[in-house]
């Protein structure tokens, strides 16, 4: 079986500055998988990179065994793969179910059209519901979205990477900003509603990635300098002083 | 004012106003997913106008109300696609730069086909008649149309943006167009569909205003700025806000030239009849400004004090 995702000798350069620096980094089928690395490691660009958001330098990246790498965005949504901001990107000023709507439309098939109207489509109906449940948000769906508390933003963007119907997903620091109790529940719901998907994430707290994890990539610089389990990072002399020691230095 | 003059005023206040937001409504939407105000815009009512009276001596005003605003959309979607789009890369600078070298590249242009001078696009004959007679005062049939005609295409595009498919990915590209193309749609698509659309909108108000309006080489500049009078005094991107704006000077144009009232009448009231002489040649020509001579300056004058005291705008959130 082939990997969720292939990344070969990836590089991207902003004027002289190389950002990334020989990227290679495998994502298995159904595995959930952290980026870490400090501030300024390449972290974003990666994922916009892998998102098709900015074109790379030189490199390859496959997804699902086929070449993305130079194509746009929404042809790359349409091979499989969805992703959220750091920033949270949701529609503010529309309600959480046309938020939830304009996420299923490709998945189930729906155009450009101006027929029919779309409270009338039964299909997109039944899974912005079933969305809705999952998520938590039932009671919230004709609430504007920039009236949710942050973590009911979180969850709602969550929600439209996953009703893309990708079956990788890339998530930029989607507990950031949230309190101990709020990373617990949004912990909770990123496992339940990303059941069978590849997951790859960035995040900061280590509580988290520690518990979420199969494997873990190390960014450092631009160029990954370990991936393994949690246990073998945790004992990696390299990452502790590249990364952990300066982690706890900040927590101390 | 009597009351046939303020039934009058109204009606047109309306009109005008209806006419302003067919704009107003393209270039917000065009400037909420670009972040670009275009300048260009004005110039394709102008070119609405003079497609409309070309076509009109040949096919007839109604077949050339939809052929020509389908011509002045496919302009429109061909800039975005191979110029503006091209521009983006060097930010909005460019951009508007660019949109500022389209104004005056069809305003050349159509000097070049048409020539300077006025053209004779007249009422088409089946409307050239009086609708109803108010107070002894008759109202022109085409004024009516051009009301309904504006207030159809605001319903269809209130129902298009609220009820639809394309509405909601265009409404979602509004404010977030990278996390839309995640989704899955093709956003560079929508943009040029909504620049292709909101110059046909532009295109359709230029048929029906061109024979009310002159239809000449100067048409553009004449509401270009007063169509950045309404998106900045609604507030920029807000399409609810340019359509209170669009009344707004619409009512205010309308009505300014119908109240007949002087400086001289407002101080008449407090019993000042003479303008006080010794404050020079100056004073006394003030002294006999009316409101009609002040109304064009008013929307201006709007202008200047939302920009001093509501920076966003009347409805509008960006700064």
């Amino acid at each position: 079986m082939t990997n969720a995702i292939e990344i070969e000798d990836l590089r991207k350069s902003f004027g002289p500055v190389e950002i990334i620096r020989g990227v290679n980094l495998e994502l298995r089928r159904g595995e959930r998988h952290a980026l870490i690395g400090p501030n300024g490691a390449g972290k974003s660009t990666l994922f916009h990179l892998i998102s098709g958001r900015l074109p790379a330098t030189s490199g390859k990246i496959r997804l699902n065994g086929h070449e993305i790498q130079g194509k746009s965005p929404a042809e790359i949504a349409h091979a499989g793969l969805s992703r959220s901001f750091q920033i949270t990107n949701i529609f503010p000023e529309m309600t959480v179910l046309e938020n939830l709507r304009c996420a299923v439309l490709w998945k189930l098939g729906h155009r450009y059209s101006v027929l029919r109207p779309i409270r009338r489509l039964r299909d997109v109906n039944a899974e912005c519901e079933r969305l809705l449940v999952e998520l938590g948000l039932q009671d919230r769906r004709a609430e504007r979205a920039d009236t949710l508390t942050y973590p009911e933003q979180r969850a709602l963007e969550l929600g439209l990477a996953v009703a893309s119907g990708a079956g990788t997903l890339l998530l930029d620091e989607p507990m950031a900003g949230m309190s101990h109790t709020e990373t617990a529940a949004a912990l909770d719901l990123i496992k339940r509603v990303t059941e069978g998907k590849t997951l790859l994430m960035v995040e900061h707290d280590m509580g988290v990635i520690f518990e979420v994890a199969d494997r873990i990539s190390v960014l450092v610089y631009g160029e990954i300098i370990a991936t393994g389990t949690p246990e073998e990072i945790r004992a990696n002399p390299a990452v502790q002083e590249a990364y952990l020691g300066t982690a706890t230095e900040e927590a101390a | 004012m009597g009351i046939d003059v303020l039934s009058f005023s109204i009606l047109n206040g309306i009109l005008y106003g209806m006419l302003l937001f067919l704009l107003a409504s393209g270039l917000t939407l065009i400037f909420s997913m670009m972040g670009v105000l275009n300048f260009a815009h004005a110039s394709f009512f102008m070119v609405g106008a003079y497609f409309g009276y070309a076509l009109s001596g040949r096919i007839g005003f109604f077949p050339a109300l939809i052929v020509a605003p389908v011509l002045v959309g496919g302009i429109g979607a061909l800039v975005e696609r191979y110029g503006l789009r091209r521009v983006h890369k060097f930010g909005h600078i460019g951009e508007l730069l660019f949109t500022f070298g389209v104004a005056f590249v069809i305003e050349e242009a159509i000097q070049m086909v048409w020539g300077r001078s006025p053209q004779n696009f007249e009422v088409p004959a089946a409307l050239d008649f009086t609708a109803f007679t108010l107070f002894g005062t008759g109202y022109p049939a085409f004024r009516v149309f051009m009301l309904v005609v504006s207030l159809l295409i605001f319903g269809g595009l209130a129902l298009l943006l609220t009820r639809t498919r394309v509405g909601l990915v265009v409404k979602a590209s509004l404010t977030h167009p990278e996390m839309v193309s995640m989704l899955g749609h093709n956003v560079p698509l929508v943009f040029m569909a909504v620049f292709g659309v909101g110059s046909a909108l532009a295109g359709i108000a230029g048929v029906i205003a061109g024979p009310l309006l002159v239809t000449q080489p100067s048409m553009a500049a004449a509401i270009g700025p007063i169509l950045f009078v309404i998106v900045v005094v609604g507030g920029l991107g807000s399409l609810s806000g340019a359509f209170i704006a669009s009344l707004l000077v619409g009512f205010i144009q309308t009505f300014a030239v119908a109240i007949n009232t002087s400086v001289a009448d407002v101080f008449g009231l407090f019993g000042i009849d003479t303008a006080p002489t010794f404050l020079g040649p100056l004073f006394t020509d003030i002294w006999s400004v009316n409101v009609a001579q002040i109304g064009p300056v008013v929307p201006y004058l709007l202008l200047v004090l939302i920009l001093l005291f509501k920076p966003s705008g009347l409805i509008g959130k960006r700064a």
